[in-house]
């Protein structure tokens, strides 16, 4: 057991709170870096695939999990993010900037979208977000001349500095562009959080009408993490189009904005680890559906995949609604205070809904 | 004519968006949760009846089933409420919304593996013949949708307004702690409006089934069901059927009179338009709360 004797206001705000934990995550970072070297390519793409997902999952975390507001939308702005860096990349713009570009463009763009729909509270939003995901599909359909419609598009060459990045000839170096783009995106989410701004997003999840008491501007703050949200989003969605190699207008239907809000309630809501741990389930959960099947030697069931999911989903709202992630830190308080340990501990309280209609 | 037969068949299929966003507003009028699940909802009562009716399932009469069927979906409702959502009680309302999308799935391959995913046809004594006026041809299908509708709304909006079980329903939606007090058993009325909503879903899924093909992705026009009910309001009855009608009517206008593409985005485009514009809905209920 650790105990951190405060002398100082800045050590509550510190990235790490002791050199133990600054040691584990540089050590996460070598085992990470050195990971290309070790396993074959296949896993490796399978770990950017998550790496991916869990970019994408932060932006939404930012929204869902920090901010409160509930958007099953996210695929708009994951389609948004794509076709507008390969846009940018046909005009002949260098990658990395067309791909930042993208991101701030997407930024811009949700959180002009988020003026008006900031008007709506909870179950609403969620409903208008959904809208917008089923309308991205029929409008990328509209506008084939800059997406291909439902022909789609062929993911263009990527080039760094002189190195092409292309997932069959050199895996190894989409790995590290998906490692950078993690890595850039958690510690801005990181240092987010210690900014007023970030505990501006807390007060509105926690309360809408107490954070306007203490003077939170409830408007501006949901404009700007939308805002914020969506450019992560864009990158996650720039990134997982282009490593697909091609995508159409089903590359980014509903389906994956449900997925991605099903992921990170799933890792854990409202925290950074939360949207990794999700990634990971969601990028290898299909993998472990086939090999049980083929163990089992049924052939595949239709619709499986999904099905298993949703169970897995109700399970999690039913017995840990804080996910792999609430588990995790359940565990970990168990052994450090090993045996003054108490249920009670993480005891939810009890709360009594009153209606929204007649506020 | 062709203006007088659009608005017709619009009509017709407003009706069914109207159904089953009748069961979400049920659910919300009286738990404050959002089924999203209420498309599978219907999709599973829909299946049932094929299982009971089909010649190649059960092979009973028509009009034996429909009760069988709507009391099988009502015990249904009753269940889910009792096994999954009691123990959402007090819980924030986003968990009850993802449990719910995530019961659609659970619903949808659960009915994939019981009735496979090629379709299928109802047989229904509603399904054949039709009516014509002048040249106005109305099916009997649509005119039972319609008329079944219709009469469900009056009952179910008398139902809240009138009866002792529908007011407490109202009151265990509006402050659950105060029903409490005034000696509502909250909970078992909540599993009341989730047999209900079963029964509605049940209902809508027969008419569905009745009107054409039926297959296990049926349950996607809750998606159109829930622009329905947010246009109209998501708390009124009457509303929900209005939006039902509006988004069912505009369907078929907008792909005879819009090029193709764009005929599609009809009922979500006027969904954010309502939205903007009127965030709470044509028929909204909501005011401003004071601290």
């Amino acid at each position: 057991m650790r105990f951190h004797f405060k002398t100082h206001y800045d050590q509550d705000i510190r990235l790490f709170p002791d050199w133990w934990n600054f040691s584990l995550y540089a050590a996460l970072l070598v085992v990470l870096i050195v990971l290309p070297m070790v396993i074959d390519s296949f896993y490796l793409g399978e770990v950017t695939n998550v790496l991916i997902w869990a970019v994408a999952g932060l932006g939404l975390m930012l929204l869902t999990g920090q901010t409160g507001q509930v958007s099953l939308g996210h695929s708009a702005f994951m389609a948004l993010g794509c076709y507008t860096c390969v846009n940018l990349m046909e005009t002949g713009m260098p990658f990395l900037l067309a791909f930042v570009l993208a991101g701030i463009i997407t930024g811009v763009i949700g959180a002009v979208i988020a003026i008006p729909a900031l008007k709506l509270h909870g179950v609403y939003l969620t409903i208008a977000t959904l809208a917008l995901a089923i309308l991205a599909d029929d409008i990328i359909v509209i506008l084939d001349h800059w997406t291909g419609g439902v022909n789609g598009y062929f993911a263009p060459e990527i080039w760094i500095f002189g190195i092409e990045v292309n997932r069959w000839i050199n895996p190894a170096a989409w790995y590290y562009l998906a490692l950078g783009t993690a890595l850039v995106v958690t510690l801005l989410y990181r240092n987010l959080l210690r900014s007023p701004l970030g505990r501006a997003f807390a007060a509105v999840r926690d309360s809408e009408i107490s954070a306007q008491a203490m003077g939170v501007d409830v408007a501006r703050t949901k404009t700007i993490a939308f805002g914020l949200s969506c450019a992560f989003a864009g990158l996650g969605g720039a990134l997982m189009g282009l490593f697909a190699g091609a995508f159409n207008n089903e590359t980014f239907n509903f389906l994956i904005a449900i997925q991605l809000l099903m992921m990170i309630i799933i890792g854990g809501l409202g925290f950074i680890h939360g949207a990794f741990l999700g990634a990971i389930v969601i990028a290898f959960l299909p993998q472990l559906l086939s090999i049980s099947t083929d163990f089992l030697g049924s052939s595949s069931i239709p619709g499986l995949e999904t099905g298993v999911f949703g169970m897995i989903l109700i399970a999690f709202i039913l017995f840990e609604p804080m996910g792999l992630y609430g588990r995790w830190l359940k565990i970990r308080t168990w052994l450090e205070l090993f045996p003054f340990a108490r249920r009670d501990m993480f005891r939810r309280q009890k709360t009594y809904l009153k209606t929204e209609r007649l506020r | 004519m062709e203006f007088l037969q659009l608005l017709l068949s619009g009509l017709a299929n407003g009706c069914v968006y109207g159904l089953v966003a009748l069961g979400f507003v049920l659910i919300y009028k009286a738990t404050e949760a959002v089924n999203f699940a209420q498309g599978d909802f219907m999709m599973l009562g829909a299946f049932v009846m094929v299982g009971l009716v089909n010649p190649q399932f059960l092979g009973l009469n028509f009009w034996l089933a429909v009760p069988l069927a709507l009391l099988v979906m009502g015990v249904f409702g009753y269940l889910l409420d009792l096994a999954v959502l009691r123990f959402m009680f007090g819980q924030s309302q986003i968990a009850v919304v993802i449990l719910t999308i995530s019961l659609g799935f659970v619903i949808r391959f659960v009915a994939g593996l019981i009735w496979g995913h090629e379709p299928l046809n109802l047989h229904s004594p509603l399904a054949f013949g039709d009516l014509r006026l002048g040249d106005v041809v109305i099916s009997f299908a649509d005119i039972s949708v319609i008329v079944v509708t219709v009469l469900m709304t009056l009952f179910l909006w008398q139902f809240f307004q009138r009866t002792k079980l529908g007011l407490a329903m109202q009151a265990a939606s509006q402050n659950q702690m105060a029903a409490y007090y005034m000696g509502i058993p909250v909970k078992r009325v909540q599993g009341a409006v989730w047999a209900l909503a079963g029964v509605v879903a049940c209902v809508a899924g027969i008419l569905y089934a009745s009107k054409g093909t039926l297959d296990i992705s049926a349950g996607f026009i809750g998606i159109k069901a829930f622009a329905a009910a947010v246009i109209g309001g998501f708390g009124s009855l009457p509303g929900a059927l209005m939006g039902g009608l509006i988004v069912g009517v505009i369907e078929p206008f907008a792909s005879r009179y819009l090029p193709a593409g764009y005929s599609q985005i009809a009922p979500y485009a006027l969904l954010i338009i309502v939205l903007v514009f009127r965030p709470n809905g044509l028929f909204s209920q909501v005011r401003i709360k004071k601290v």
